[in-house]
């Protein structure tokens, strides 16, 4: 319903489908067919180029912090309770 | 620093806690699940001392125990929730698009510098946030596949769920995150920009 082929075979491609796929290529590679539609949707949709930038930027953001997590004490406001670290302590102590 | 091969179970609680602690809470979401995959991280690996061949960093070895314990809850939980209900229809909202699948209302301008954005320490915390308000399956899945950085293959087997099935919800998961992210930060930026 949603799909429209036109002249040449070319799927023609809604931003419903855009965004399923542009999410899709962040886990696996897309078909060339469908890596061409949704190239060609992107250079006319403003608002799909956008979401695809935008989850592309979640990703690499997401991706440095939880790097650089190990190294700098960034959330240093989450700790073990003291609770928690006395009954792990205890559990240590006779396993 | 001490031969590597030197273990002292007794220092471990204040050496590695708090690490493995916020290593979980990132993933978990949950103090207490937190708290408990530590204790049972240094459990194990009290029992497979001899296992620990010091090629490693002590941390690294704890880490990775931690990671196999994580993976162990999300597979109990995908089992919980696949016993229960399903996750509602569509919850990326077919409200984002119209009938022909047109954006009703686009993701708005992020600005010239949308690094900016999430450069605030407070990232993670929002994330984690956001996360919380998603379905279990949901967030796991997130999880699995840009926290911990599992291929889509592995993440299936922990999931119990089909590629194609997983290709789903991490679209929608991605989809409501987005949204999510976006509505904090407009909400903090106005609230600081009056």
């Amino acid at each position: 319903m949603v799909r429209k082929t036109n002249r040449k075979g070319v799927m023609m491609l809604s931003c419903r489908d855009v965004t399923q796929l542009i999410s899709r290529s962040m886990d696996t590679s897309l078909p060339l067919g469908k890596r061409v539609g949704v190239r060609i949707h992107l250079l006319i949709c403003r608002f799909c180029a956008r979401y695809e930038k935008q989850l592309l930027l979640i990703r690499e953001t997401v991706r440095s912090l939880v790097a650089a997590e190990g190294t700098s004490g960034e959330r240093s406001t989450e700790a073990l309770s003291e609770e928690a670290r006395e009954r792990i302590r205890k559990a240590l102590r006779s396993p | 620093m001490g031969k590597p091969e030197q273990i002292d179970p007794a220092d471990w609680v204040d050496r590695y806690g708090d690490y493995l602690f916020r290593y979980a809470m990132l993933r978990l979401r949950d103090r207490s699940a937190a708290e408990d995959l530590v204790q049972e991280t240094f459990l194990a690996a009290l029992r497979d001392r001899g296992a620990f061949s010091g090629k490693s960093a002590e941390a690294t070895w704890l880490v990775g125990i931690l990671k196999h314990k994580i993976a162990d809850h999300f597979r109990r939980q995908s089992r919980e929730v696949s016993l229960g209900e399903d996750d509602p229809p569509d919850p990326a909202g077919e409200s984002v698009f119209d009938a022909s699948g047109h954006w009703t209302a686009g993701p708005a301008d992020w600005g010239a510098n949308p690094e900016d954005l999430f450069r605030q320490k407070e990232f993670l915390d929002q994330l984690a946030e956001c996360l919380s308000d998603l379905s279990p399956n949901h967030a796991n899945a997130f999880t699995l596949r840009e926290i911990e950085g599992l291929g889509t293959g592995e993440i299936c087997k922990v999931l119990d769920v089909r590629e194609t099935n997983l290709w789903v919800i991490l679209h929608r998961a991605r989809m409501l995150l987005r949204r999510c992210l976006e509505a904090r930060w407009f909400a903090k930026r106005t609230g600081k920009g009056s």
